[in-house]
């Protein structure tokens, strides 16, 4: 067991974690922050993306003894201070970017990390930068909308509700 | 209509404020007290006889609280079908046990066989690497045409061969073959549609919890129909009385009929926790998910329409072998058959159908219903076959469909159901509008100059939803009502609660059943909260899938609501000093007509829990029911669709340019989240057609079993689409006149991806290519272009 101390959504935390603690398994089971899901295996699905020192990365992938004094956010850290849903969150539910809500955290975490280096990305841009997050209902229409909304973009000539 | 709230409005989802801040609440963020987890030792090949077990190491390891085999499960019953189908000669369906954990032998790799339970997931996953077993590999049997062959090996040795039924249904010998033997052209397609991992993003996960106290066990787990799972359960597999077993399905995310199937895993959890007197969970792995989630699809099959001189369709007769797997999944007999056979017809008025379907047993995971379950199957070889026939004698193929449309409604078809509404011409009107045919051939041109080949494909479909009529099913072997149920109860204060048996799973239900309720009373959306999910808390109810849940589930709240509002219409009427018959309910507010006279909702409410004035001898206190709704006719959703493709010529890779739904879907509570199902079963059929394959070696090994493998559609492989339901003809015969949405986009977008590659490698110049199986993959595209 190793002692790891991070900040997680802006509070510090700490905590004892084997060699082979994966991060998401970390947030979910020693912070009960049950948000960061985990969808598969193979770092492929993108529904356990959080940001760690201001980067996107699959916290299925990450080894939580490795992480020692990082800046964690997670999809439970990403509401405005008065607790009222993001500019991105509120697009998703504006453009109905979301069904089930499984991948959404996911989801969140990379547009919000998309529009932080590239603020008004175009859909092609969008749909590129999703490759690594996995969405079962949406089939994506909405998700790249709302993102595109997020941004600032006029969406209204996109087709349906 | 309004278009601000209640009926026809698209009301933002109240439930995306807690899956938008990480505050949803999934089986596998439930952790009880004193938890231990099972890690499921499974066979890693697809067929051997078991010769041994070894835990004694196993049992030493750290944190082993208890290993389990299948010696332990005997005595408890097996994982039980919910259909059986009867034979072409009258016979029950071959129906072979499927015990909760394997016994003797083991059928397809994922087939699970030891239990570890353990502290942590971890120890658990530790110790099952210390299990020996001794597996003597079999013979597997993959083909379905192999294992149809004399002398195949046998998936189940007590069987008389791999044949679950043969079955025929629809038009007689003597109808279909006058019917070929008039026509003046048949077209033939041998074709494939190929098997899918459903891949709901959520992966399985079982809590099993008893109650020593009270003798009463508890489970939580990812379904999309938790009463179904608590009566197939307890019932068939574990022997508890309903009174004694609650089934909870909290947030569950996404299930597209991977979740309806009562799994060995959710018996072993709910087993397990009795024995062992503390709770047990299980959470798959998406690896496992793969090989122990019931797929879908997986058809062979050789269809034929007969057409006269005028090309007007006489008859279609079909033949397919439908892959089981090793077990009848829950509902896997009725897939091939009852939602397959009886949609044959299509959206055409062909005077003679027949359908023969004969059902396999293979080494292989459990097929069963995946995203429209059997109407898929249906829509992708009729509408590809309509196509290949309109190339073949130089129809256009909108005009070949339209032909042959179905305009008289109520329609009987060949194949046992009668259509009760619907206006196929309206749909295709409104999807030429949408994609600009004529505009094609100039973007075609433009493709050209770019190197690419551009092709248009359209097809129509029709599905019936609604499922079920538990009359008409019975009789098709289901053994299960097919109704569903919804208590309303009304607070003091005004608010109220539908508990309904349907489920949701991403379909939103929260949100439009409320408007629904809230739009008949005339009271805020807010004002009305949904439950679902829990044994406990909502009347017993068949849950959700087959596009059922608004149609069926919502008519039943309908219902329930109605009874409401004639008791709230009594105590107004008292109230008031009018007669019953004179109370108008409008915008929330109870008035005497021709009268000034009016009453709240609210005062209604209160004096029916407050009966201080109130007609004590002509009706109860209180403001509680409860309807079941039974409908007596599927719904029969239907559409036009239309895909754009781009096809590379030198790597036979597809882009899909443009796709486009016109559906008529009848009446619509929100819109919205009707484009948003549309949507989503759009890129599950994109991604079958172009993307997705489950591929097992000839030995049974899954080659395809994570998603490094299995090709997912990514946000990059789809265009936007364009959908429209505006063409609307009300379902006759449910109170909200509607039809269903949730899987039309996976039935009827397949054959215009196929239909639209083919069209470009024609223009293109590769005559011979009349059919490619999906999924078209680069590959599969080159190989057909060039070979």
């Amino acid at each position: 067991m190793t002692q790891v101390t991070m900040t997680v959504n802006g509070k510090p935390v700490s905590g004892d974690v084997e060699g082979r603690t994966l991060l998401a398994e970390f947030l979910r089971e020693g912070l009960r922050l049950t948000g960061t899901h985990v969808g598969c295996d193979t770092s492929q699905c993108g529904a356990c993306v959080v940001h760690v020192n201001g980067t996107a990365i699959k916290s299925c992938t990450a080894l939580a003894a490795d992480l020692d004094g990082a800046e964690v956010v997670t999809i439970e850290g990403m509401a405005n201070p008065d607790g009222s849903l993001s500019t991105i969150q509120q697009a998703f539910q504006d453009h109905h970017g979301l069904q089930c809500g499984f991948c959404t955290p996911g989801m969140v975490m990379s547009a919000a990390a998309l529009l932080k280096e590239n603020p008004k990305p175009s859909e092609h841009e969008i749909r590129e930068y999703l490759e690594g997050n996995i969405c079962r209902c949406t089939g994506y229409h909405n998700i790249v909308k709302a993102i595109m909304a997020a941004s600032g973009q006029d969406v209204s000539a996109i087709a349906a509700e | 209509m309004p278009t601000d709230h209640g009926i026809g409005a698209s009301s933002k989802r109240r439930e995306d404020l807690r899956f938008l801040t990480g505050r949803g609440r999934y089986t596998d963020d439930i952790n009880l007290q004193g938890q231990a987890f099972v890690h499921f030792l499974r066979s890693d090949v697809a067929h051997g006889r078991i010769n041994g077990i070894d835990t004694s190491e196993a049992e030493k390891m750290p944190g082993v609280i208890r290993i389990f085999t299948g010696a332990d499960f005997e005595g408890v019953g097996g994982i039980p079908c919910g259909w059986q189908v009867t034979d072409r000669e009258g016979n029950p369906m071959r129906e072979p046990p499927h015990p909760v954990l394997a016994q003797g032998k083991v059928r397809h790799v994922g087939d699970p066989i030891v239990g570890v339970v353990a502290e942590t997931a971890a120890q658990a996953r530790s110790a099952a690497e210390a299990v020996v077993l001794d597996i003597e590999e079999l013979p597997a049997v993959v083909d379905m045409r192999k294992a149809l062959a004399d002398g195949s090996a046998k998936v189940h040795d007590e069987l008389d061969g791999n044949l679950c039924y043969d079955w025929v249904f629809g038009s007689d010998d003597a109808a279909i073959d006058e019917a070929f033997s008039k026509a003046a052209h048949v077209t033939t397609l041998e074709l494939t549609n190929n098997r899918l991992s459903p891949n709901a993003m959520e992966p399985r996960v079982a809590v099993g919890d008893y109650s020593w106290a009270s003798d009463e066990s508890t489970l939580y787990t990812t379904s999309q129909n938790p009463h179904v799972i608590r009566l197939l359960m307890g019932a068939f597999v574990l022997g508890i009385p309903e009174h004694k077993l609650r089934v909870i399905a909290p947030d569950v995310g996404g299930g597209f009929g991977s979740k309806i199937y009562h799994y060995a895993e959710e018996a072993f959890c709910t087993f397990a926790a009795k024995q062992l007197r503390r709770p047990v969970k299980w959470t798959s792995t998406r690896s496992e998910a793969f090989i122990s989630d019931a797929h879908g699809r997986d058809h062979i099959t050789t269809i034929q329409l007969a057409m006269d001189a005028e090309n007007n369709f006489l008859g279609v007769r079909t033949d397919t072998l439908a892959n089981m797997g090793a077990y009848l999944s829950t509902f896997a007999p009725s897939i091939p058959t009852y939602l397959h056979g009886t949609l044959m017809a299509g959206n055409y008025k062909t005077p003679a159908v027949q359908v023969n379907v004969k059902a396999v047993f293979t080494n292989t995971v459990p097929v069963d219903a995946y995203r429209g379950a059997g109407r898929p199957e249906a829509t992708y070889q009729l509408e590809r076959l309509i196509d290949k026939a309109a190339r073949e004698v130089g129809a256009d193929p909108v005009a070949l469909r339209r032909q042959n449309f179905i305009t008289q409604f109520p329609y009987a078809t060949p194949v046992a159901v009668e259509y009760d509404t619907g206006d196929y011409n309206a749909t295709m009107d409104k999807l030429l509008e949408m994609i600009d045919r004529d505009g094609f051939e100039a973007r075609a041109e433009a493709s050209r100059k770019a190197g690419k080949l551009r092709g248009l494909g359209i097809n129509c479909y029709i599905e019936a939803c609604g499922i079920a009529p538990s009359a008409l099913v019975g009789q098709l072997g289901a053994r299960a009502g097919l109704y569903e149920s919804a208590t309303v109860r009304v607070n003091a204060t005004g608010g109220l609660v539908v508990m309904t048996g349907s489920h949701s799973h991403g379909q939103g239900h929260e949100t439009s059943f409320a408007q629904v309720v809230a739009d008949m009373i005339g009271i805020p959306e807010n004002m009305v909260e949904i439950v679902h999910g829990d044994t406990a808390n909502t009347p017993m109810g068949m849950g959700t899938y087959g596009s059922r849940s608004l149609a069926v589930g919502g008519s039943a709240m309908v219902r329930a609501t109605e009874k409401i509002i004639a008791k709230a219409k009594k105590i107004a009427a008292h109230l008031m000093e009018a007669s019953e018959g004179d109370i108008e309910l409008k915008d929330g507010q109870f008035s005497v007509a021709g009268t000034d006279k009016s009453v709240a909702w609210g005062d209604v409410t209160l004096a029916a829990y407050v009966p201080h004035n109130y007609p004590l001898d002509e009706i109860e206190p209180g403001l509680e029911e409860t309807a079941f709704y039974d409908p007596n006719n599927f719904t029969y959703p239907s559409g036009a669709y239309a895909c754009e493709v781009e096809v590379d010529p030198e790597t036979g890779k597809v882009q899909v340019m443009g796709f486009a739904a016109a559906d008529d879907f009848g009446n619509i509570v929100n819109p919205m989240i009707v484009s948003g199902q549309v949507h989503g079963g759009l890129a599950q059929g994109i991604g079958q057609a172009l993307l997705e394959n489950v591929a097992y070696d000839e030995n049974g090994q899954l080659l395809s079993a994570s998603y490094m493998d299995y090709a997912m559609p990514r946000a990059d492989d789809l265009p936007f689409y364009k959908v429209d339901h505006s063409s609307v003809t009300p379902c006759t015969h449910n109170p909200l006149g509607v039809k269903g949405c949730g899987e039309a986009g996976a039935i009827g977008s397949p054959p215009a991806v196929v239909n639209a590659v083919v069209d470009a490698l024609q223009r293109g110049g590769y005559a011979h290519v009349t059919h490619i199986d999906m999924p078209l993959t680069p590959a599969r595209v080159w190989s057909a272009m060039n070979g």
